[in-house]
Parts: structure tokens; C-alpha cells; sequence
């Protein structure tokens, strides 16, 4: 496989394609299939591994106000070239290129499966918001750093190019990308643990295998004024559903939420709903989901006013082994569906 | 209490006319191991034999189990179970090494695994290289759940004893011995070198999340001290698997890697002192409590530091971080083992409670990671959608349509078992 001659894409803006500089920031996506700019030192780094098959170029203004569109024609283009990786940059300190970088780099893993080089400098707002979607090596903050720059990506461009293993960052020259990868190791775990805690007793320097997250805190909302007036919705991730499991959200890992109506329903019995969680015993919300999902009290406080009204619908998930990002995806769009049907409170319950 | 380990190891196994060990092979007497298994819960049992390297699949797994049998001292195997309640960890136990009893039939819950005797899955699960006498067994109808998984969990443990008996009068082809005495002397030994213990966090959060000591659901329990070598004559016992990947089966508690390596090493760079047993039950007030316990009876040992092990994800990650924290903040100083729900993409954050405390930490590995387990020629079990498709780690569509399974490791038996049995861990790109 390492016979093959990679195909790359080259991705640049409107100032190294030599088209102008910020008077020129918002001319729209074109392609040229020829090396430009910065892809002559690139060509040369990339020497007989690689060839650049064609080169993308886009205002950074036009990028960044026109993201949706942008991204979409870029993709488009870098399609119908069929390349192993695409090269982004190098952008340096350049904030909107930097950005626009990144966003290449996303809807190109996303869209089309393709791995992505870039070059920036580590206070880019474009390696926060884009680091986990490129492998972003880092430069220096201006262009001065070319001449570094491209040779560390070229390297690492043929690497993932041809699909080989990579090493950590440190070992390959890019900045962390935040994302977790297993591997095996010579040791088995207990072995390492009884290791670490050794170091740990004797005061000896030792790395933690995870280092633990900062979690973000969400302050609670402002109390409802009247409850007697407010409309309130449930939502769970204990992941009730209707008796069949409709939408088959998985028993674990959950990559999808349930909407579901329940106009006219005052109780979730055995024969109607039911759990489709993996991660708790579910015998008793099998035999009554409103032990989960509690619509039969919430539906006699409905008809004594003591609520104004239970939302027509749930929405629901398994909180099972579901990951953080696909969690915070449901919720936004689980709330900003619940903020436009006027939903005041939401019961959240959970497992 | 001092144990003398004499293990046999089994090189192969096979059906014959008598259960017995002859040259490094477990020949097994189907009829008789059948007719030790017979109970009322379950419509039929049956027996498979499943090898290293074979083109097998099993699955769903709920259990496995090392057959062991005690030849001196009190007690034996599995108390609470198939045996009184003596207290065990002394005079000397045989082991069949290299054999294991897996068991399997009618999907409990969501929450079983799966075990591949050769291919990319084999490499994620002890089970692929051991000799398995595999039970399959089908509840009466209506069964309800719970007594299904209760039965399931005797039998196997039923078999692992009865195939364990075979080994009682076989020379051991190796015999280690563990001596581990009581406090006040413990203390005193090694006083130029610094006390440790392990603190043993059980899964307890019901159904199919369930260990048991001493024949104990250890939801009732509170934390207690524990001789290192109790769990190899079986005083911990599974309660069948929730997500298969990092439910300690019955096997790995029997040979519960941390309190071996610990003891490998004591007297070398520590003193191993002991161990505190502890559960992960589901309210708040349990987990403050068992957590609170914990710290008291580990400050009471007196030991400069413990390794902590967690069972399960989610919600025992909270009953983790509650004892690393009450640890540290006494001035104990732990190291975590967990394992990471990072997403299949890996770009998630790991665990569902976090502390700066908590900064030695060894990972199992990341259980949402996809996999391909390509078809076997024969299945031990049932490899149907409505097992693959519903397991912990599967979803719609995991059973393609050649008959391979695309699915996060989550679904494999002890892929990333929280006791280190394994060598995968996870690192950050």
C-alpha cells in the first residue's frame, strides 16, 4: 500500500492563492487543478509519496459569513478529486482562516471519511473549535514559519494518508485533538495500577492513564411563578417508550431520542410502555413506566389546576453508557423544541 | 489465613464415559455433569464444548466461572452457594487452570455478552483462550426474571464445582502459596516499607448488576474487611452480566488480578495489608454511606495508600470519585482503575463524575469503540437480532446480513473489565 502515490487536496484562502489580501476576502469557493502558493513547498516536502492533485481556495470573509454554503461547495469540490487527505493551511495566527480551516477539515471527515492536515498556531480559534475533526500541527504565529510548518505536515499528511497507526501527539507533531483511542499495552491494568500507586506512595513522578474533565455547571433556572398556570413537559433518560420500542433506541449508547404523544393518556401501563434502558433493572418500570415517567400523577394535578398543563408530548433516551456530546445534542434540540411549543418547566427524571 | 493455590493446567477438554483430568485434559461426563444441573426454573440444559482458535461464537454470555475445588481447610467453593457458609481462604484449593465454564440461553435483560473463539473479537476477551464447557439452558415459560437469572447463576456455579471435584486428587503442575495474616501481625511486618489495601467495589444495582459475597446480595451489605485470599475460593460471585464488557464475572473475581499483583509485590515495595469490600448501590444515601465507610474502615487499617476498583460505568462512576475524594482528603492516597464511555468517536468526555483528586487513574479502555466481529461457523447460543441487536453495545442493524456483528466492544465479555485483567487501555490523540 505505501506504493500507491497519495492524492491530496490542498486547501488555502484568498491571500497565499495570491488573489489579494482583505479587500479580496470574499471571493467565493473555486478550484484549479494545479499547485498553489503554499503547495510548492508542500509538493516538495511531499515528494514522490504524494501528489497534489488540485487546490481549493476561498475568502476567508466569504467562508466565515457564508459557513453553511462554503463548507458544502468545498466538499463538493474535494469530491469529485477522490484524494486520500486533505491539506488545510498552514493559517498560523490567521483567526478566520484558521476557522475556515477547520470547518474544511470537519465537513470533509464528515461528509467524505477523508482524515485532514492543517497548521496552526496554538492561540488559533480555529484549533479549540475544529481540533478533534484535523490533525493540526503546530506552527509559529506567522508565515515566517513556513518553512517548519510544511515538512511536519507533509510527513503527517502521508501518514494518515496511507491509514498507518499514528502515535501519540507528542510523537507525530500534532496538537491533541481530544479524542480517546484504545490501545494495548505490555501490562495489564492491575499491574499498572499497583506501578502507579508504587510512584504515588514514593513521591516519584507518574501519569494518570485519564486525566479527569473539568465539568461544566449549569446554574438552575429562575422557580416558576405559578405552577397552576404553567405548562410543563417530561422529558427522561430513563428511557421509556412505547410497548415495542418504535424507534429502537439502543439499550445502551444511545444515538437517537423519542418523541412521543400522549394526548389522552393518564397512565403508562404493561400492555403500552415500557424501558428500553440497559443500564437498570427493568422489571418495575416494565410493570409501570409511570414509576419512570410519572404522567398518571402529572395528569391528576392537571385536572385539579394545580398544574396548568401536561405538554402533549415526552421525549426520551437511554442515559446508558450514552456519551456526553450526543447527550448535549438531544438537549439542544429537545429544548429549543419545547421552548417554541411554550413550554414554561420540564419534569427531567433519570435513572 | 494461609492458602495454598495447586493449579492444574488443562490443556484441552473433551467429552468421555468419566469426568476426570488425565495428562493436561478435562474429559467431562455429559450425562453426570447434566443430571448435577437439573433444577425446576429451567426447561432444558445442554452442553457444548467451545476451543481456543475455533470458529465459535457464544452468545449471550451471562457468566463465567473457573472450576475450583477446595482439597484442605475449611469450607468450600462458592460459599452461600454450593457450599456452607464456612469462612473460606485457607488450606489449599486445586484449580483446573486453562478451563472455564461459560454460560449461556434465553437473553435475562439487554445486558449479556459475547464471546468469540477466534477473530478481531478474540483478542478482547479472556474467555477466547480458555477451554469452555459451555451451558446452555432455556427457562420455563413464564419464568419470571429474576428467579431466571438466580438459576442461571447456581447452575453455573453448580458446574464449575462439579468439574472443579475432578482435580481433587491430581497433582498440581504448580502450587503458589499465599500467606496473609491477621491485622495486628500484617501491621507489623515490612515497617521500613509503606501499607497499602484495596478497596473492591461491587456492582449492586439490581438485576444483572448484582455480585454477591458469601452468598449476600452485597446491596445489604455494609463495607467489610476481607483476607486477600477469600475471593480464590470463590467468596465473591457474579451476578450475571449487565453491560457484558465490564461486569466482573464470576472467573475474574476468583482471579481478581489487583489483589494478585498486589501480592506479588508485597513485601517488595509495600506492605499489602488487606482488603475492604464496598458496593455501588443506586440512591444518594447509599452512596454516602458506603462511601463514608470506606474511608473509615481503610483510615482505620492505617495504610498510606489503596488501589480502588471500579465495577460498571454511569452511575458507579459517582460512588468512585466519592471514595477516591474521602480518601485523599484523609491524606490516603488512590489509584483509580475505570474504564472510559468516551463515545465512537472518542471525542466525549469519559466518565460521569470527575474530581482533581482523583489524579492517578488506569483505564481499561474505551467500551463505545466499534468494532466488526466477522461470522463464525458455529454458534453456541443464539446470534439472532433480537439478541445482537438489543444487547449493551449492539443497536438496530449491529447483525449484518453475512452474519457479522458491527458493535462497540461494549458487547464483549470482559473487554474492559475494571480489574486489569487486560492489557488495553486508551489514550488521548
Amino acid at each position: 500500500m505505501s506504493d500507491k502515490k497519495l492524492r491530496v487536496v490542498h486547501y488555502i484562502n484568498q491571500f497565499y492563492a495570491g488573489i489579494g489580501g482583505e479587500e479580496k476576502a470574499d471571493v467565493p469557493p473555486e478550484v484549479r487543478e494545479a499547485v498553489v502558493g503554499p503547495g510548492m513547498a508542500l509538493r516538495a516536502a511531499l515528494g514522490d509519496d504524494a501528489e497534489i492533485v488540485a487546490t481549493v481556495i476561498c475568502g476567508d470573509s466569504y467562508f466565515n459569513e457564508h459557513l453553511e454554503e462554503a463548507q458544502k461547495a468545498v466538499v463538493e469540490m474535494i469530491r469529485q478529486y477522490n484524494p486520500d487527505v486533505v491539506v488545510a493551511g498552514p493559517a498560523f495566527n490567521a483567526g478566520r482562516y484558521g476557522v475556515a480551516c477547520g470547518a474544511v477539515a470537519k465537513a470533509v471527515l464528515d461528509e467524505l471519511g477523508i482524515p485532514v492536515v492543517s497548521g496552526m498556531f496554538p492561540e488559533n480559534p480555529g484549533v479549540d473549535m475544529y481540533r478533534k475533526y484535523a490533525y493540526i500541527v503546530e506552527t509559529g504565529n506567522s508565515a515566517a514559519s513556513m518553512r517548519q510548518a510544511i515538512p511536519k505536515m507533509a510527513k503527517l499528511a502521508v501518514k494518515v494518508g496511507r491509514g498507518e497507526e499514528l502515535g501519540t501527539p507528542e510523537e507525530e507533531g500534532y496538537m491533541e485533538r481530544g479524542v480517546r483511542k484504545n490501545i494495548f499495552l505490555d501490562k495489564r491494568g492491575s499491574m499498572r495500577a499497583v506501578e502507579m500507586l508504587v510512584a504515588k506512595l514514593n513521591d516519584q513522578p507518574f501519569t494518570t492513564e485519564y486525566p479527569m474533565p473539568t465539568f461544566d455547571r449549569v446554574e438552575p433556572g429562575k422557580a416558576i411563578a405559578d405552577v397552576s398556570k404553567a405548562k410543563i413537559a417530561l422529558v427522561t433518560s430513563g428511557g421509556i417508550v412505547p410497548k415495542g420500542n418504535p424507534d429502537r433506541i439502543e439499550s445502551s449508547s444511545a444515538s437517537k431520542y423519542g418523541k412521543y404523544d400522549i394526548a389522552g393518556v393518564s397512565d403508562l401501563t404493561e400492555d403500552t410502555y415500557e424501558t428500553a434502558h440497559g443500564g437498570y433493572d427493568p422489571t418495575y418500570a416494565n410493570e409501570d413506566s409511570d414509576r419512570v415517567l410519572p404522567v398518571d400523577v402529572l395528569r391528576e394535578m392537571e385536572a385539579a389546576g394545580k398544574i396548568g398543563e401536561l405538554h402533549r408530548y415526552f421525549y426520551t433516551t437511554t442515559g446508558n453508557g450514552t456519551s456526553v456530546a450526543n447527550a448535549a445534542k438531544f438537549a439542544k434540540e429537545i429544548a429549543a423544541e419545547l421552548v417554541a411549543d411554550g413550554v414554561q418547566a420540564v419534569i427531567l427524571t433519570s435513572t | 489465613m494461609r492458602l495454598e493455590l495447586g493449579n492444574i493446567f488443562i490443556k484441552d477438554v473433551q467429552f468421555g464415559s468419566e469426568t476426570k483430568v488425565e495428562n493436561g485434559v478435562l474429559y467431562v461426563n455429559k450425562e453426570e455433569l447434566l443430571a448435577e444441573l437439573v433444577d425446576e426454573r429451567l426447561a432444558s440444559i445442554d452442553v457444548e464444548l467451545a476451543k481456543p482458535g475455533e470458529s465459535t461464537r457464544i452468545v449471550p454470555v451471562k457468566d463465567a466461572i473457573e472450576p475450583r475445588v477446595k482439597v484442605e481447610g475449611p469450607g468450600g467453593l462458592f460459599p452461600g452457594f454450593v457450599s456452607k457458609v464456612d469462612m473460606v481462604g485457607s488450606g489449599r484449593t486445586h484449580v483446573l487452570k486453562g478451563a472455564c465454564v461459560l454460560t449461556t440461553g434465553k437473553v435475562v435483560g439487554f445486558q449479556e455478552g459475547i464471546v468469540d473463539m477466534s477473530g478481531p473479537g478474540a483478542e478482547y476477551t479472556p474467555f477466547s483462550k480458555t477451554n469452555n464447557i459451555v451451558i446452555i439452558a432455556q427457562p420455563v415459560e413464564g419464568l419470571e426474571r429474576h428467579s431466571h437469572e438466580a438459576a442461571l447463576r447456581l447452575m453455573g456455579l453448580k458446574a464449575a464445582a462439579y468439574l472443579g471435584e475432578a482435580g481433587r486428587n491430581v497433582t498440581p503442575d504448580e502450587v503458589v502459596v499465599y500467606d496473609c495474616p491477621p491485622l495486628q501481625e500484617a501491621l507489623q511486618q515490612y515497617p521500613e516499607l509503606p501499607k497499602v489495601a484495596y478497596v473492591y467495589m461491587l456492582q449492586s444495582q439490581g438485576l444483572l448488576h448484582d455480585t454477591y459475597f458469601y452468598g449476600v446480595d452485597v446491596k445489604q451489605i455494609l463495607p467489610t474487611f476481607m483476607y486477600p485470599t477469600e475471593v480464590m475460593d470463590g467468596a465473591i460471585v457474579s451476578g450475571n452480566c449487565v453491560s457484558a464488557c465490564d461486569k466482573n464475572t464470576t472467573y475474574h473475581h476468583l482471579n481478581s488480578p489487583i489483589i494478585h499483583d498486589l501480592l506479588e509485590r508485597h513485601g517488595k515495595d509495600f506492605n499489602f495489608i488487606g482488603v475492604v469490600v464496598t458496593n455501588e448501590n443506586v440512591t444518594l444515601a447509599d452512596k454516602e454511606r458506603s462511601s463514608n465507610f470506606t474511608a473509615k474502615l481503610v483510615h482505620w487499617l492505617g495504610v498510606d495508600g489503596v488501589i480502588i476498583s471500579e465495577e460498571g460505568f454511569g452511575n458507579p462512576d459517582a460512588d468512585l470519585i466519592m471514595n477516591s475524594t474521602k480518601l485523599e482528603k484523609l491524606g490516603i492516597k488512590t489509584v483509580c482503575v475505570t474504564d472510559e464511555y468516551a463515545g465512537r468517536d472518542g471525542a466525549s468526555q469519559s466518565l460521569a463524575d470527575s474530581n482533581p483528586l482523583a489524579n492517578a487513574v488506569v483505564t481499561a479502555g474505551n467500551a463505545n469503540e466499534l468494532i466488526v466481529l466477522p461470522p463464525m461457523e458455529r454458534i453456541i447460543g443464539d446470534a439472532s437480532a433480537d439478541v445482537v441487536d438489543v444487547i449493551a453495545g449492539g443497536f438496530a442493524g449491529s447483525l449484518q446480513p453475512d452474519g457479522s456483528i458491527k458493535a462497540e466492544i461494549q458487547i464483549i465479555t470482559g473487554a474492559t473489565n475494571e480489574l486489569g485483567f487486560n492489557k488495553m487501555s486508551a489514550r488521548m490523540l
